[in-house]
Protein backbone atom coordinates (compact mmCIF):
# COMPACT_ATOMS: atom_id res chain seq x y z
CA UNK A 1 0.00 0.00 0.00
CA UNK A 2 1.27 3.43 -0.83
CA UNK A 3 -1.05 5.34 1.52
CA UNK A 4 0.30 6.63 4.81
CA UNK A 5 -2.62 7.09 7.19
CA UNK A 6 -1.03 6.05 10.49
CA UNK A 7 2.51 5.12 11.52
CA UNK A 8 1.29 1.51 11.56
CA UNK A 9 1.29 1.66 7.74
CA UNK A 10 5.08 1.70 7.90
CA UNK A 11 7.31 -1.09 9.22
CA UNK A 12 10.41 -0.23 11.25
CA UNK A 13 12.59 -1.11 8.23
CA UNK A 14 10.52 1.15 5.98
CA UNK A 15 10.73 4.01 8.47
CA UNK A 16 14.53 3.68 8.61
CA UNK A 17 14.82 3.53 4.85
CA UNK A 18 12.61 6.64 4.46
CA UNK A 19 14.78 8.46 7.01
CA UNK A 20 17.92 7.49 5.05
CA UNK A 21 16.31 8.72 1.83
CA UNK A 22 15.38 11.96 3.60
CA UNK A 23 18.99 12.52 4.66
CA UNK A 24 20.18 12.21 1.05
CA UNK A 25 17.50 14.66 -0.07
CA UNK A 26 18.57 17.49 2.26
CA UNK A 27 20.58 19.36 -0.42
CA UNK A 28 17.60 19.07 -2.77
CA UNK A 29 15.30 20.38 -0.04
CA UNK A 30 17.61 23.36 0.38
CA UNK A 31 17.56 24.08 -3.33
CA UNK A 32 21.30 23.37 -3.72
CA UNK A 33 20.76 20.42 -6.04
CA UNK A 34 18.26 20.19 -8.87
CA UNK A 35 16.64 16.76 -8.84
CA UNK A 36 13.32 16.73 -10.73
CA UNK A 37 12.25 13.23 -9.69
CA UNK A 38 8.56 14.14 -9.68
CA UNK A 39 8.44 16.21 -12.85
CA UNK A 40 4.99 16.08 -14.43
CA UNK A 41 3.37 14.83 -11.23
CA UNK A 42 0.61 16.79 -9.50
CA UNK A 43 -0.01 16.91 -5.74
CA UNK A 44 -3.41 17.94 -4.37
CA UNK A 45 -3.03 19.67 -1.02
CA UNK A 46 -6.45 19.12 0.58
CA UNK A 47 -6.57 21.27 3.70
CA UNK A 48 -9.94 21.36 5.43
CA UNK A 49 -8.25 22.93 8.45
CA UNK A 50 -5.62 25.60 8.93
CA UNK A 51 -2.01 24.71 8.55
CA UNK A 52 1.16 26.67 8.00
CA UNK A 53 4.15 24.38 8.19
CA UNK A 54 2.57 21.17 6.97
CA UNK A 55 0.93 22.66 3.90
CA UNK A 56 3.92 24.81 2.94
CA UNK A 57 6.50 22.09 3.45
CA UNK A 58 4.52 19.64 1.32
CA UNK A 59 4.28 22.31 -1.35
CA UNK A 60 8.01 23.05 -1.20
CA UNK A 61 8.83 19.33 -1.21
CA UNK A 62 6.76 18.74 -4.33
CA UNK A 63 8.07 21.81 -6.16
CA UNK A 64 11.73 21.17 -5.34
CA UNK A 65 11.29 17.75 -6.92
CA UNK A 66 9.90 19.31 -10.08
CA UNK A 67 6.23 18.52 -9.44
CA UNK A 68 3.30 20.89 -9.20
CA UNK A 69 0.72 21.53 -6.52
CA UNK A 70 -3.02 22.18 -6.40
CA UNK A 71 -3.98 23.97 -3.24
CA UNK A 72 -7.45 23.39 -1.93
CA UNK A 73 -9.16 25.02 1.00
CA UNK A 74 -12.67 24.17 2.12
CA UNK A 75 -13.70 27.84 2.26
CA UNK A 76 -15.49 29.11 -0.80
CA UNK A 77 -15.50 25.76 -2.57
CA UNK A 78 -18.09 23.09 -3.20
CA UNK A 79 -17.49 21.81 0.35
CA UNK A 80 -19.22 24.93 1.62
CA UNK A 81 -22.18 23.86 -0.51
CA UNK A 82 -22.32 20.54 1.30
CA UNK A 83 -20.28 18.24 -0.91
CA UNK A 84 -19.31 14.97 0.74
CA UNK A 85 -15.68 14.04 1.25
CA UNK A 86 -16.30 11.05 -1.00
CA UNK A 87 -17.40 13.25 -3.91
CA UNK A 88 -14.61 15.77 -3.43
CA UNK A 89 -12.05 12.98 -3.49
CA UNK A 90 -13.48 11.55 -6.72
CA UNK A 91 -12.75 14.90 -8.31
CA UNK A 92 -9.24 15.00 -6.84
CA UNK A 93 -8.50 11.60 -8.30
CA UNK A 94 -9.17 13.05 -11.71
CA UNK A 95 -6.89 16.06 -11.19
CA UNK A 96 -3.89 14.79 -9.24
CA UNK A 97 -1.47 11.88 -8.85
CA UNK A 98 -1.30 12.01 -5.05
CA UNK A 99 -3.21 13.82 -2.30
CA UNK A 100 -2.34 15.14 1.13
CA UNK A 101 -5.31 15.62 3.42
CA UNK A 102 -5.90 17.42 6.69
CA UNK A 103 -9.45 17.25 7.99
CA UNK A 104 -11.18 18.15 11.27
CA UNK A 105 -12.90 14.77 11.42
CA UNK A 106 -11.07 11.71 12.64
CA UNK A 107 -10.83 8.88 10.12
CA UNK A 108 -11.05 11.24 7.13
CA UNK A 109 -7.70 10.12 5.72
CA UNK A 110 -8.53 6.41 5.85
CA UNK A 111 -11.92 7.20 4.38
CA UNK A 112 -10.30 9.08 1.49
CA UNK A 113 -7.82 6.26 0.94
CA UNK A 114 -10.75 3.86 0.59
CA UNK A 115 -12.69 6.24 -1.65
CA UNK A 116 -10.05 6.60 -4.37
CA UNK A 117 -7.03 4.82 -5.81
CA UNK A 118 -4.35 7.52 -5.84
CA UNK A 119 -2.06 7.52 -2.77
CA UNK A 120 -3.21 9.48 0.29
CA UNK A 121 -0.91 11.00 2.88
CA UNK A 122 -2.55 11.90 6.17
CA UNK A 123 -1.58 15.38 7.37
CA UNK A 124 -3.75 15.26 10.50
CA UNK A 125 -7.29 14.01 11.04
CA UNK A 126 -9.02 15.59 14.02
CA UNK A 127 -7.28 14.49 17.20
CA UNK A 128 -6.16 11.35 15.36
CA UNK A 129 -2.93 10.72 13.48
CA UNK A 130 -0.30 12.95 11.93
CA UNK A 131 2.31 10.47 10.69
CA UNK A 132 4.35 12.84 8.50
CA UNK A 133 4.97 15.01 11.58
CA UNK A 134 6.18 11.90 13.42
CA UNK A 135 8.54 11.11 10.53
CA UNK A 136 10.12 14.55 10.62
CA UNK A 137 10.41 14.35 14.41
CA UNK A 138 12.20 10.99 14.16
CA UNK A 139 14.43 12.42 11.45
CA UNK A 140 15.37 15.38 13.66
CA UNK A 141 16.25 13.06 16.55
CA UNK A 142 18.28 10.75 14.29
CA UNK A 143 20.09 13.71 12.78
CA UNK A 144 21.22 14.87 16.21
CA UNK A 145 21.90 11.53 17.93
CA UNK A 146 22.39 9.02 15.12
CA UNK A 147 20.05 6.61 16.87
CA UNK A 148 16.78 6.46 18.79
CA UNK A 149 17.44 3.38 20.89
CA UNK A 150 18.21 4.07 24.53
CA UNK A 151 17.60 7.82 24.30
CA UNK A 152 15.71 9.50 27.11
CA UNK A 153 13.03 11.59 25.42
CA UNK A 154 11.15 14.02 27.67
CA UNK A 155 7.71 14.96 26.34
CA UNK A 156 6.42 18.16 27.93
CA UNK A 157 3.15 20.09 28.11
CA UNK A 158 -0.21 19.05 26.77
CA UNK A 159 0.10 15.29 26.59
CA UNK A 160 -3.63 14.76 26.84
CA UNK A 161 -4.88 16.34 23.65
CA UNK A 162 -1.76 16.69 21.54
CA UNK A 163 -1.97 14.27 18.62
CA UNK A 164 1.69 14.91 17.83
CA UNK A 165 2.95 13.46 21.10
CA UNK A 166 0.63 10.44 20.93
CA UNK A 167 1.89 9.13 17.62
CA UNK A 168 5.46 10.22 18.37
CA UNK A 169 5.53 8.28 21.63
CA UNK A 170 4.29 5.11 19.91
CA UNK A 171 7.00 5.47 17.26
CA UNK A 172 9.76 6.19 19.81
CA UNK A 173 8.85 3.06 21.74
CA UNK A 174 9.08 0.98 18.55
CA UNK A 175 12.71 2.03 18.30
CA UNK A 176 13.55 1.48 21.96
CA UNK A 177 13.58 5.00 23.40
CA UNK A 178 12.78 5.70 27.06
CA UNK A 179 10.03 8.22 27.72
CA UNK A 180 9.65 10.77 30.49
CA UNK A 181 6.23 12.40 30.46
CA UNK A 182 6.01 15.84 32.06
CA UNK A 183 2.63 17.56 32.27
CA UNK A 184 0.23 19.16 34.74
CA UNK A 185 -2.19 16.63 36.29
CA UNK A 186 -5.11 17.68 34.07
CA UNK A 187 -3.10 17.32 30.88
CA UNK A 188 -1.51 13.95 31.55
CA UNK A 189 -1.27 11.42 28.74
CA UNK A 190 -4.49 9.35 28.59
CA UNK A 191 -4.26 6.12 30.64
CA UNK A 192 -5.28 4.12 27.61
CA UNK A 193 -2.19 5.24 25.70
CA UNK A 194 0.22 4.86 28.63
CA UNK A 195 -1.12 1.34 29.16
CA UNK A 196 -0.63 0.49 25.47
CA UNK A 197 2.92 1.85 25.57
CA UNK A 198 3.81 -0.07 28.72
CA UNK A 199 2.28 -3.23 27.26
CA UNK A 200 4.81 -3.04 24.46
CA UNK A 201 7.58 -3.10 27.03
CA UNK A 202 8.32 0.59 27.19
CA UNK A 203 10.11 2.28 30.03
CA UNK A 204 7.99 5.30 30.98
CA UNK A 205 8.13 7.67 33.92
CA UNK A 206 5.61 10.41 34.64
CA UNK A 207 6.20 13.66 36.49
CA UNK A 208 4.91 17.20 36.84
CA UNK A 209 8.37 18.71 37.25
CA UNK A 210 10.31 19.79 34.18
CA UNK A 211 13.45 21.08 35.94
CA UNK A 212 14.26 17.69 37.44
CA UNK A 213 13.92 16.00 34.05
CA UNK A 214 16.45 18.25 32.25
CA UNK A 215 19.77 16.72 33.45
CA UNK A 216 18.99 13.21 32.16
CA UNK A 217 17.31 14.25 28.92
CA UNK A 218 18.69 13.53 25.44
CA UNK A 219 15.68 15.19 23.82
CA UNK A 220 13.17 17.62 25.32
CA UNK A 221 10.04 17.77 23.19
CA UNK A 222 8.01 20.81 24.23
CA UNK A 223 4.38 21.33 23.19
CA UNK A 224 2.03 24.27 23.37
CA UNK A 225 -0.75 24.17 25.92
CA UNK A 226 -3.71 24.74 23.68
CA UNK A 227 -6.01 27.47 24.92
CA UNK A 228 -8.89 26.25 22.74
CA UNK A 229 -9.05 22.97 24.73
CA UNK A 230 -10.08 24.67 27.97
CA UNK A 231 -13.69 25.33 28.87
CA UNK A 232 -12.83 28.48 30.82
CA UNK A 233 -10.06 31.04 31.08
CA UNK A 234 -9.31 30.36 34.76
CA UNK A 235 -8.48 26.72 34.16
CA UNK A 236 -6.23 27.73 31.30
CA UNK A 237 -4.54 30.46 33.32
CA UNK A 238 -3.62 27.91 36.02
CA UNK A 239 -1.45 25.89 33.67
CA UNK A 240 -0.66 28.33 30.85
CA UNK A 241 2.85 29.35 31.78
CA UNK A 242 3.71 26.29 33.83
CA UNK A 243 6.58 25.00 31.68
CA UNK A 244 9.10 27.37 30.17
CA UNK A 245 12.58 26.85 28.87
CA UNK A 246 15.18 29.54 28.37
CA UNK A 247 18.92 29.67 27.65
CA UNK A 248 19.68 29.54 31.40
CA UNK A 249 17.99 26.14 31.77
CA UNK A 250 20.49 24.66 29.32
CA UNK A 251 23.26 24.88 31.96
CA UNK A 252 21.97 21.66 33.54
CA UNK A 253 21.64 19.82 30.24
CA UNK A 254 23.81 16.98 28.94
CA UNK A 255 26.07 17.67 25.98
CA UNK A 256 24.17 17.16 22.77
CA UNK A 257 20.71 17.48 24.33
CA UNK A 258 18.24 18.96 21.84
CA UNK A 259 15.04 20.92 22.36
CA UNK A 260 12.23 20.27 19.87
CA UNK A 261 8.77 21.79 19.41
CA UNK A 262 6.15 21.17 16.69
CA UNK A 263 5.44 24.95 16.65
CA UNK A 264 3.74 27.39 16.88
CA UNK A 265 5.13 28.27 20.31
CA UNK A 266 3.57 30.71 22.73
CA UNK A 267 5.59 31.31 25.89
CA UNK A 268 7.02 27.85 26.56
CA UNK A 269 10.24 28.52 24.66
CA UNK A 270 11.93 31.81 25.53
CA UNK A 271 13.57 33.56 22.55
CA UNK A 272 16.88 33.43 24.48
CA UNK A 273 16.88 29.69 23.73
CA UNK A 274 16.91 30.22 19.97
CA UNK A 275 20.64 30.94 19.74
CA UNK A 276 21.74 27.99 21.92
CA UNK A 277 23.22 24.81 20.43
CA UNK A 278 20.32 22.91 21.94
CA UNK A 279 17.54 24.65 20.01
CA UNK A 280 16.43 22.42 17.15
CA UNK A 281 12.83 23.52 16.48
CA UNK A 282 13.47 25.64 13.40
CA UNK A 283 15.68 22.92 11.96
CA UNK A 284 12.85 20.50 12.81
CA UNK A 285 10.41 22.62 10.81
CA UNK A 286 12.80 22.58 7.85
CA UNK A 287 13.15 18.80 8.17
CA UNK A 288 9.52 18.56 7.11
CA UNK A 289 10.74 19.21 3.57
CA UNK A 290 13.22 16.31 3.02
CA UNK A 291 11.06 13.81 4.94
CA UNK A 292 7.95 14.76 2.96
CA UNK A 293 9.98 14.54 -0.25
CA UNK A 294 10.95 10.99 0.65
CA UNK A 295 7.34 10.12 1.54
CA UNK A 296 5.99 11.59 -1.71
CA UNK A 297 8.54 9.58 -3.72
CA UNK A 298 7.77 6.38 -1.85
CA UNK A 299 4.02 6.73 -2.37
CA UNK A 300 4.47 7.52 -6.05
CA UNK A 301 6.83 4.59 -6.51
CA UNK A 302 9.75 6.80 -7.50
CA UNK A 303 13.16 5.59 -6.40
CA UNK A 304 15.61 8.05 -4.87
CA UNK A 305 19.16 7.74 -6.25
CA UNK A 306 21.66 6.19 -3.83
CA UNK A 307 23.87 9.17 -4.34
CA UNK A 308 22.64 12.73 -4.69
CA UNK A 309 25.51 14.81 -6.04
CA UNK A 310 25.90 18.54 -5.95
CA UNK B 1 -34.89 -24.84 34.97
CA UNK B 2 -34.59 -28.66 34.65
CA UNK B 3 -37.77 -30.23 36.04
CA UNK B 4 -40.27 -27.66 34.93
CA UNK B 5 -40.26 -26.13 31.49
CA UNK B 6 -40.81 -22.41 31.66
CA UNK B 7 -41.49 -22.12 27.96
CA UNK B 8 -42.92 -24.76 25.74
CA UNK B 9 -40.77 -26.57 23.17
CA UNK B 10 -40.89 -25.10 19.68
CA UNK B 11 -41.57 -27.05 16.51
CA UNK B 12 -39.29 -25.14 14.12
CA UNK B 13 -36.96 -22.21 14.66
CA UNK B 14 -33.91 -21.11 16.60
CA UNK B 15 -33.05 -21.42 20.29
CA UNK B 16 -30.35 -19.17 21.70
CA UNK B 17 -29.15 -20.32 25.11
CA UNK B 18 -26.54 -19.02 27.56
CA UNK B 19 -27.12 -15.34 26.91
CA UNK B 20 -25.63 -13.29 29.77
CA UNK B 21 -28.42 -12.51 32.27
CA UNK B 22 -30.36 -9.38 31.38
CA UNK B 23 -29.11 -9.16 27.79
CA UNK B 24 -31.91 -10.95 25.94
CA UNK B 25 -33.61 -7.74 24.88
CA UNK B 26 -30.38 -6.46 23.42
CA UNK B 27 -29.98 -9.72 21.53
CA UNK B 28 -33.46 -9.31 20.08
CA UNK B 29 -32.57 -5.82 18.98
CA UNK B 30 -29.26 -6.89 17.53
CA UNK B 31 -30.85 -9.65 15.51
CA UNK B 32 -33.48 -7.19 14.32
CA UNK B 33 -36.30 -9.49 15.27
CA UNK B 34 -38.05 -6.74 17.22
CA UNK B 35 -39.56 -4.99 14.21
CA UNK B 36 -41.60 -5.94 11.17
CA UNK B 37 -41.89 -9.58 12.11
CA UNK B 38 -44.71 -11.78 13.26
CA UNK B 39 -42.72 -14.78 14.46
CA UNK B 40 -43.61 -15.78 18.00
CA UNK B 41 -40.62 -15.13 20.28
CA UNK B 42 -40.31 -16.46 23.83
CA UNK B 43 -37.96 -14.68 26.13
CA UNK B 44 -36.71 -16.07 29.42
CA UNK B 45 -34.70 -13.85 31.70
CA UNK B 46 -32.55 -14.41 34.77
CA UNK B 47 -33.11 -18.13 35.12
CA UNK B 48 -30.64 -20.17 37.18
CA UNK B 49 -27.81 -21.75 35.22
CA UNK B 50 -25.10 -24.16 36.35
CA UNK B 51 -22.58 -22.63 34.02
CA UNK B 52 -23.38 -18.95 34.40
CA UNK B 53 -25.26 -18.51 37.67
CA UNK B 54 -28.05 -16.71 35.83
CA UNK B 55 -28.77 -16.58 32.16
CA UNK B 56 -31.26 -15.49 29.52
CA UNK B 57 -32.74 -17.65 26.81
CA UNK B 58 -34.58 -16.96 23.55
CA UNK B 59 -36.79 -19.17 21.43
CA UNK B 60 -37.65 -17.78 18.02
CA UNK B 61 -40.24 -19.73 16.12
CA UNK B 62 -40.24 -20.34 12.37
CA UNK B 63 -37.00 -18.54 11.77
CA UNK B 64 -33.60 -20.08 11.17
CA UNK B 65 -30.96 -17.48 11.81
CA UNK B 66 -28.07 -17.57 9.39
CA UNK B 67 -24.43 -17.42 10.37
CA UNK B 68 -23.99 -13.73 9.53
CA UNK B 69 -26.88 -12.82 11.80
CA UNK B 70 -25.55 -15.03 14.56
CA UNK B 71 -22.08 -13.55 14.36
CA UNK B 72 -23.48 -10.16 15.35
CA UNK B 73 -24.52 -11.80 18.59
CA UNK B 74 -20.94 -12.42 19.53
CA UNK B 75 -20.52 -8.74 20.35
CA UNK B 76 -22.65 -9.07 23.49
CA UNK B 77 -22.99 -12.78 23.94
CA UNK B 78 -19.84 -14.53 22.73
CA UNK B 79 -20.58 -17.77 24.58
CA UNK B 80 -24.17 -18.20 23.50
CA UNK B 81 -25.12 -21.64 22.25
CA UNK B 82 -27.46 -21.79 19.31
CA UNK B 83 -29.59 -24.67 18.14
CA UNK B 84 -31.64 -24.82 14.95
CA UNK B 85 -34.83 -26.73 15.69
CA UNK B 86 -36.72 -28.71 13.08
CA UNK B 87 -39.72 -30.82 13.96
CA UNK B 88 -39.07 -30.49 17.73
CA UNK B 89 -35.55 -31.85 17.43
CA UNK B 90 -32.14 -30.18 17.32
CA UNK B 91 -31.24 -30.25 13.64
CA UNK B 92 -28.03 -28.23 13.85
CA UNK B 93 -25.84 -26.66 16.49
CA UNK B 94 -24.25 -23.40 15.55
CA UNK B 95 -21.21 -21.70 17.01
CA UNK B 96 -21.22 -17.96 17.44
CA UNK B 97 -18.04 -16.41 16.21
CA UNK B 98 -17.14 -12.78 15.99
CA UNK B 99 -16.00 -11.84 12.51
CA UNK B 100 -12.75 -9.90 11.98
CA UNK B 101 -14.70 -7.12 10.32
CA UNK B 102 -18.27 -5.92 10.89
CA UNK B 103 -19.47 -4.17 7.76
CA UNK B 104 -22.63 -2.07 8.02
CA UNK B 105 -23.60 -3.70 11.31
CA UNK B 106 -23.22 -0.63 13.51
CA UNK B 107 -22.12 2.98 13.22
CA UNK B 108 -19.00 4.25 14.95
CA UNK B 109 -20.07 5.85 18.24
CA UNK B 110 -17.45 8.62 18.17
CA UNK B 111 -19.09 11.98 17.54
CA UNK B 112 -16.19 13.33 15.47
CA UNK B 113 -15.75 10.33 13.17
CA UNK B 114 -15.93 11.00 9.42
CA UNK B 115 -18.73 8.42 9.16
CA UNK B 116 -21.03 10.62 11.25
CA UNK B 117 -22.07 12.48 8.09
CA UNK B 118 -25.05 10.40 6.96
CA UNK B 119 -24.47 11.39 3.34
CA UNK B 120 -21.00 9.85 3.16
CA UNK B 121 -21.58 6.71 1.08
CA UNK B 122 -18.82 4.27 2.11
CA UNK B 123 -19.88 1.38 4.38
CA UNK B 124 -19.59 1.59 8.17
CA UNK B 125 -16.84 -0.73 9.30
CA UNK B 126 -15.80 -1.90 12.71
CA UNK B 127 -12.80 -4.17 13.12
CA UNK B 128 -12.03 -6.70 15.81
CA UNK B 129 -8.96 -5.62 17.72
CA UNK B 130 -8.98 -8.27 20.43
CA UNK B 131 -11.13 -11.34 21.05
CA UNK B 132 -10.65 -11.74 24.77
CA UNK B 133 -11.72 -9.36 26.13
CA UNK B 134 -13.71 -8.27 23.09
CA UNK B 135 -12.43 -5.00 21.75
CA UNK B 136 -13.83 -3.45 18.61
CA UNK B 137 -12.52 -0.31 16.93
CA UNK B 138 -13.75 1.85 14.08
CA UNK B 139 -11.87 1.02 10.89
CA UNK B 140 -11.69 4.67 9.87
CA UNK B 141 -11.07 6.69 13.02
CA UNK B 142 -9.60 3.92 15.18
CA UNK B 143 -11.73 4.73 18.23
CA UNK B 144 -12.43 1.96 20.69
CA UNK B 145 -16.17 1.19 20.74
CA UNK B 146 -18.20 0.81 23.90
CA UNK B 147 -20.12 -2.43 23.40
CA UNK B 148 -23.21 -1.09 25.17
CA UNK B 149 -23.30 1.87 22.80
CA UNK B 150 -23.04 -0.36 19.75
CA UNK B 151 -26.51 -1.70 20.47
CA UNK B 152 -27.88 1.82 20.13
CA UNK B 153 -25.96 2.38 16.92
CA UNK B 154 -27.03 -0.65 14.96
CA UNK B 155 -27.81 0.02 11.34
Amino acid sequence: MSDVVTMDDLSNEEIMSILEDSARLVPVAKGEVHLPLLEGKVLANMFYENSTRTRMSFETAMKRLGGSVLNFSSIGTSVAKGETLFDTMQMVEGYADIAVIRHPRQGAAQYSADAIDIPILNAGDGAGNHPTQTMLDLFTIMEAHGTIEGLNVVLVGDLRYGRTVHSLSHALIRFGAELTLVSPEILMMPDEIVKDLRASGASISESTNLASAIPDADVIYMTRIQKERFPDEDEYAKVAGIYMLGAKDMDDAKDGMIVMHPLPRVSELHPSLDSTVNARYFQQAFNGVPTRMALLCRSLGVEIPKEVKK
Amino acid sequence: MSAMRRVTAICNGTVIDHIPAGHALQVIKMLRIDTNRSNPVSLVMNVPSDKMGRKDLLKIEDLELNQEELDRLALISPNASVAIIRNYGVAEKRVVELAEELVNVARCTFSNCITQNPREPLPHKLVLYSRDPIEVRCYYCGKRQDLDDIIDNLI
